[in-house]
C-alpha cells in the first residue's frame, strides 16, 4: 500500500511548498479582495479549490481580506474549498476513494462551499 | 520562498509519517467489534456523533484524514460515517478554531461550523448512497 501512496505523498509535498512559494499573501490578497459579488464568491471559491494553504496562513489571510472589506460569504466559500476540496490533493485522494467517488466528493464540497457561503452572506 | 518550502516541508516530513505510525499502532490494538458497535451501519445519530467529534480533534490537512479513514473503514466503520468523517474536516477542528476565533471572530467561525455540518452531512450521505454498490480501492489497501 505504501508503496503506491508514497509517489503521490511526495508529490502533494513538493507541491504545496511551490505553491507557498509563488503565492506571496499579497497575490492571494489581491486576487481575492478585488472583485465583489458573485464574480468575486466564484473567484473564491476556485482558489480555495487549487490551493493547499495550511491554516496557520489562511487564517490569518482571511482576517487580512476580512479588513480590506472582503465579505463574510467570500470568505467562507474560500476557506471551506481550502478544507474540503482538492485538486492537489486529487491524486491521494483517488487511491483510496477511487477516480469517480473523489470526483464526485470534490464536486459536491465546492457546491456545499458555495451553500455555506450564500447562507452566511444571508444570515451575517 | 526557499524558506517556506523548507519550513513546510519539513512539518510535513515530521507529521506524514508519524501519522502513518499512529494508524499502524491504532490497526493493531482498536478491535474490530468496537468500531463497528459504536460507527459502523446500526449506529445511527451516536455514530455520526463519535465521528465528527473524532475529526473535531483531529490536527492537520485534509489529505491526513484519508489514511485515517481508510483504517475507520477498514475497522468497519459505515461507509456514510467515513464520509461524514471527510466532511467534519471544514467545520470545526481543535487546531483551527483558536485561528479562526482569533482572525476572524466568535461569530463567524461558530456560524460557519454550525451551517457547514448539516451541509457536509448531507453530502455524506449523499456519496454513501452512491458508493454503496460499488468497490472502493481503499478496501483492497
Amino acid at each position: 500500500m505504501l508503496r503506491n501512496l508514497l509517489p503521490q505523498f511526495l508529490l502533494l509535498i513538493v507541491l504545496v511548498s511551490v505553491f507557498l512559494g509563488l503565492m506571496s499573501r499579497e497575490t492571494l490578497a489581491h486576487l481575492l479582495g478585488q472583485e465583489s459579488g458573485a464574480l468575486g464568491v466564484l473567484i473564491a471559491a476556485v482558489i480555495g479549490s487549487v490551493a493547499l494553504i495550511p491554516g496557520p496562513i489562511a487564517y490569518p489571510l482571511a482576517g487580512m481580506l476580512f479588513e480590506q472589506g472582503v465579505p463574510y460569504t467570500v470568505l467562507a466559500v474560500f476557506i471551506t474549498t481550502l478544507m474540503m476540496v482538492g485538486v492537489i490533493t486529487f491524486p491521494v485522494e483517488k487511491e483510496y476513494l477511487g477516480t469517480q467517488t473523489a470526483v464526485l466528493r470534490n464536486l459536491l464540497s465546492f457546491v456545499g462551499a458555495l451553500l455555506v457561503g450564500m447562507i452566511m452572506g444571508v444570515l451575517l | 520562498m526557499a524558506r517556506n518550502f523548507y519550513e513546510f516541508s519539513v512539518k510535513m516530513i515530521m507529521l506524514v509519517p508519524f501519522i502513518f505510525v499512529l494508524i499502524g499502532i491504532l490497526d493493531v490494538w482498536v478491535p474490530k467489534e468496537a468500531i463497528q458497535k459504536h460507527i459502523g451501519e446500526e449506529s445511527g445519530i451516536k455514530g455520526v456523533f463519535y465521528v465528527v467529534l473524532l475529526a473535531f480533534f483531529q490536527g492537520g490537512p485534509l489529505y491526513v484524514a484519508f489514511p485515517v479513514a481508510h483504517l475507520l473503514w477498514k475497522k468497519g466503520c459505515s461507509i456514510r460515517n467515513v464520509f461524514v468523517y471527510i466532511g467534519s474536516f471544514s467545520a470545526l477542528k481543535v487546531p483551527m478554531v483558536m485561528f479562526e476565533i482569533s482572525f476572524l471572530g466568535w461569530k463567524f467561525s461558530l456560524v460557519r461550523a454550525a451551517v457547514s455540518l448539516p451541509v457536509f452531512l448531507v453530502i455524506a450521505e449523499i456519496l454513501a448512497r452512491y458508493v454503496r454498490g460499488r468497490e472502493l480501492p481503499m478496501s483492497r489497501m
